[in-house]
């Protein structure tokens, strides 16, 4: 699969990562708001089995000079986590109780 | 007995003996009793909901008292520069680093006809880089990072201009423990440490320097600035607003559970708190969410901490057991909170009216030299965020709730302590400003 975006041993997480593999927080926060429950559900049922099989993944490889398929492998586990608030936590996709609120991250390390 | 939940409080003798709690209180029996300057009467936030008062604030603190602006984090070099909105202050300032490495400040503000000498992208927009020298867009005047006029184009086209006595209008601007902080007045009545004080100043050995990893976050609340500081001078609130941070069981829910303010201590205008509370990193994992688990961080920040060395200047001051959180609040706007696993935040608080404020957070950690601590440092910036717009949300409504008018005056508990004695130096350094007003018209 010469397209493939993630690392083989990932293959079965191809179908998650045009939507989820993005770099930034705000990317990533834009996207669990536009999504349905039923899909971030979907996505966290998918990838949270093997999320510490892709951390070891990741960890065997510099930080500051990662391929690119390991790079998005790290992004989809940077979304995983913000998707995991609205499963594990709020059973939604806005967090309960914050009204028209909005807090934004202007600042974050790369990758 | 770390590992384990402690039980429920059941009612009985003990605890009413002491409500909520296990740490000692001063002799007085109370926090608020052993300072009876602040009373125990009941408060009026009629500071916070009045366009006059704001006025006054502005005058009185912000144009008075040290204010952060940053980090010497952003100055990494001779010839670095930030500029930074002081949002409510109609005021943008240039931080530099000169070539001898002296940190100054001016306002940014070209000294020929007024315009905002640095930006990016639009002129409300904020820059930062390496610079010899400062150039105006708009004439293309130029400045050194001493802020000394070095450039006029077509110098000989003016009147009466002396070169050499032209320069960026400076700031006063000292630094402590990495912090760079500017004064707007003309001759500030202390000087930085003086202002600090004690309490403070013991932190200046911390090592902010090490955690050079930042995550930044900007919100603008409808709230008044001191009505949002308020949330956070509090653990009282925790259990009820934050119910979901406590873990996702019954048990872990345990309101006498996670926070407990177990040390209050005020100096000054400046205060703190100290938390005590069980470490997440002891505890089993049904009362965990599984991503707690699974990047081993959470709201407490990463459960791995770094190694600092053995001594922490200026922490945990009354050495409390299970200590988890010191909160200060160094008036008066900054707030920085030290975290018993080694990382550190910074909240300021801006005013843009009686009921609006902008809100700048921080997290700094040590960098991370993996994937696993890089993981563990998002997921605690990720639960910030989280809760943090629980509070932003729910102090609209308290905005809301005190313009209503439907109560003057609020009775504020023990642990509310800090509430009361931050609104009495508001107070108080509004008052002194107003009586100086008087005392110099009347001459």
């Amino acid at each position: 699969m010469s397209d493939a975006l993630l690392p083989p041993e990932f293959a079965e997480l191809e179908p998650w990562a045009a939507t989820w593999c993005l770099a930034t927080e705000p990317e990533r926060w834009a996207q669990r708001m536009r999504s349905p429950m039923a899909e971030l559900r979907a996505f966290y049922d998918a990838f949270f089995p093997r999320a510490e099989e892709a951390i070891a993944h990741c960890d065997r490889l510099p930080l500051e000079d990662m391929p690119p398929e390991a790079e998005r492998l790290l992004q989809l586990l940077h979304s995983l986590l913000l998707v995991s608030y609205a499963v594990e936590v709020w059973k939604q996709p806005e967090v309960i109780r914050c009204g028209s609120a909005r807090i934004d991250r202007v600042l974050e390390p790369r990758p | 007995m770390e590992n384990a939940i402690p039980p429920r409080r059941t009612r009985g003798v003990e605890a009413e003996d002491s409500p909520v709690g296990r740490f000692q209180r001063p002799a007085e029996g109370t926090w608020t009793e052993h300072h009876p300057e602040l009373g125990t009467g009941l408060v009026s936030f009629e500071d916070s909901i009045s366009p006059a008062f704001h006025e006054l604030e502005r005058e009185a603190i912000f144009k008075r008292a040290w204010l952060n602006v940053g980090r010497m984090e952003q100055l990494p070099r001779n010839g670095s520069y930030f500029t930074k909105d002081l949002p409510g202050l109609r005021t943008s300032i240039i931080v530099s680093r000169d070539q001898e490495g002296g940190v100054r400040a001016f306002h940014n503000v070209c000294r020929h006809r007024g315009n905002r000498l640095l930006w990016e992208g639009t002129p409300r927009g904020e820059s930062c880089g390496n610079a010899r020298q400062f150039v105006c867009k708009y004439h293309g005047w130029r400045y050194g990072l001493d802020g000394a006029c070095t450039y006029v184009h077509q110098a000989s086209e003016f009147f009466d201009l002396r070169k050499d006595e032209l320069r960026l209008a400076p700031l006063h601007c000292e630094t402590w423990a990495g912090f760079v902080f500017v004064n707007l007045a003309r001759e500030p009545r202390q000087t930085l440490r003086e202002y600090l004080g004690p309490m403070v100043g013991a932190l200046g050995g911390y090592p902010f320097h090490e955690m050079t990893e930042r995550y930044s976050f900007r919100a603008e609340n409808n709230s008044n600035w001191k009505v949002f500081s308020d949330a956070f001078q509090e653990y009282y609130h925790v259990p009820p607003l934050h119910t979901h941070q406590l873990g996702p069981t019954q048990e872990a829910q345990n309101p006498e559970y996670e926070f407990e303010g177990a040390h209050y201590q005020l100096d000054g205008p400046h205060r703190m708190v100290t938390t005590s509370g069980t470490h997440k990193h002891h505890w089993p994992a049904e009362h965990l969410y599984p991503s707690e688990a699974l990047t081993r961080s959470g709201s407490t920040g990463p459960w791995d901490a770094p190694d600092l060395g053995s001594t922490l200047p200026g922490v945990n001051p009354s050495r409390i057991s299970r200590w988890g959180i010191d909160n200060f609040q160094v008036f008066p706007n900054l707030e920085i909170l030290i975290y018993e696993r080694g990382w550190y935040v910074t909240y300021r608080y801006w005013p843009t009216s009686h009921n609006t404020h902008v809100f700048e957070a921080d997290l700094h950690f040590v960098p991370a030299r993996n994937t696993r601590e890089r993981l563990a440092h998002e997921y605690a910036a990720i639960t910030f965020k989280e809760y943090g717009l629980q509070d932003c949300g729910t102090l609209d409504g308290t905005q809301m709730g005190l313009e209503q008018g439907a109560f003057c005056e609020f009775p504020l508990n023990d642990q509310e302590i800090l509430v009361r004695h931050f609104h009495k130096t508001v107070g108080d350094w509004v008052d002194a400003y107003a009586r100086e007003q008087t005392a110099a018209s009347a001459r």
